[in-house]
């Protein structure tokens, strides 16, 4: 089946089978190696895209379930000024070593600080509660969203 | 790619008449309301379908409106727009704390109220709520509408009152003024849980007496349910903490947990006793009692 929508901004058409979830068309079609392939159930957020603007897992979705839909990847953010502070907020507090988890992270995070909800280390840690990282710990990571969010509003 | 969705046919509706004309020709058949999940379910194998109705795109499924003495939800209803709503919060505050609860963004995203219902996961972390409010269910089919009040509607894991051709509408609340009402889930852990066990209180108090009543728990029987020897025990007693501790012994006479991969049934069972009495605390303290 034929399946339209928008990724990064770009109008595209993929010939999938009904049973292909999107991170396969995403990441075998469509050439998005941001997009993780981690557990597949929709448990550790390494596959995380915008769909319409949220938050989504792409491993627990159908591709023909985005039909007209906006998707956003973290290659369609390369140049947004708040992906650009929250990588290098990231990098700065130590918030990466394998880095797997991390496109997952700067998606759930970007919708948030996108969001423009006043942020606490509290609301930071419930809005990243599916993101997985087994590296770092957290506390690094909440640290450089709260770092990120307090630079932007400067 | 440990996990692959079988083989299956895949359906847009757009309307919800053509959602039950599918439905209801169709012949091994799931209704996919966000996929959250079903989804996981076909890659687990716990189904075997032939065809999935996608219903996400069904506008006139998906509203919460306040309707003067109740608040109608439509089925296809995000969790996050539940959770992201004032009206919600502030006359179902137990039903807010559930859904908060839920799982992450990413899933409030896509997993809908309808579909946490109909999926009927003994686990569901909005039955308790909706069973305290006396919610009413409306089920829809091409032959017409019947209206099931939510205590009839779980008959078992994966087992509802839906029959064939037949798709939940809409989730009916009503108002319950001077009521307090609260939800107290227990994980294995604070962030992205499954429920070890819940459970939703509500009471309404006056002068010094239990008026009203109600508690349900899931994740300690074969589906959510009310504890009604808790509310029987408390029905018109004098509030005091004897009391409450004393009801909420008798939950027991209620559940029947079994032991799996999140907690053992002796566990479950001392925590429902627990988690009750610290519920109706909390509900009673948004009655305006404070013990």
């Amino acid at each position: 089946m034929k399946v339209s929508f928008i990724l990064n901004g770009e109008p595209v058409t993929v010939d999938v089978k009904p049973n292909e979830i999107l991170l396969d068309t995403l990441r075998l079609k469509l050439n998005i190696k941001s997009v993780k392939r981690g557990c597949e159930r929709a448990e550790c957020g390494a596959c995380t895209v915008l769909v319409d603007g949220k938050p989504t897992y792409s491993c627990n979705l159908l591709t023909a379930q985005v039909e007209g839909k906006e998707v956003t990847t973290l290659e369609g953010l390369r140049d947004d000024p708040i992906v650009k502070e929250l990588t290098s907020k990231f990098v700065e507090r130590g918030a990466i070593q394998c880095g797997f988890c991390t496109p997952g992270f700067i998606m759930t995070a970007y919708a948030l600080l996108k969001s423009g909800k006043e942020l606490t280390p509290e609301n930071v840690k419930k809005m990243l509660e599916g993101n997985i990282c087994r590296c770092t710990g957290y506390k690094k990571i909440i640290e450089a969203v709260t770092a990120a969010a307090e630079a932007l509003k400067k | 790619m440990f996990y692959r969705i079988p083989e299956i046919n895949y359906f847009r509706a757009s309307t919800l008449e053509e959602a039950l004309e599918l439905i209801s020709k169709l012949e091994s058949v799931k209704v996919l309301a966000g996929g959250s999940d079903l989804l996981i379910d076909l890659k687990i194998r716990r189904y075997e379908v032939k065809n999935v109705v996608d219903i996400s795109g069904v506008k006139e499924l998906s509203y919460i409106e306040d309707r003067g003495d109740h608040v109608a939800i439509g089925a296809a209803t995000k969790l996050r727009a539940l959770e992201r709503s004032d009206l919600i919060k502030e006359l179902f505050p137990a039903l807010h704390e559930a859904v908060e609860s839920m799982a992450g963004v990413q899933i409030r995203n896509m997993g809908t109220i309808g579909g946490n219902l109909c999926n009927a996961s003994p686990a569901a972390d909005t039955a308790p709520p909706l069973l305290v409010l006396n919610a009413k269910l409306r089920l829809v089919s091409l032959e017409g509408e019947r209206e099931v009040p939510i205590t009839g509607f779980f008959l078992g894991p994966r087992k509802t009152l839906l029959r064939k051709g037949e798709l939940l509408k809409e989730i009916v609340v009503p108002y319950e003024r001077g009521a307090g009402a609260s939800f107290i889930k227990l994980g294995r852990r604070n962030a992205f849980t499954l429920s070890v066990v819940a459970v939703a209180t509500l009471v309404k108090v006056r002068n010094g007496i239990f008026d009203d009543v109600r508690v349900a728990l899931n994740s300690v029987a074969p589906k959510p349910v009310r504890a009604v020897s808790v509310e029987k025990f408390l029905k018109s007693r004098e509030i005091s903490m004897n009391a409450i501790e004393e009801g909420a012994k008798r939950v027991l006479q209620d559940i029947s947990p079994i032991s799996d991969v999140r907690a053992s049934a002796d566990y479950r069972k001392e925590m429902s006793v627990v988690l009750t009495k610290e519920s109706l605390l909390r509900s009673l303290e948004r009655a305006g009692v404070k013990l």
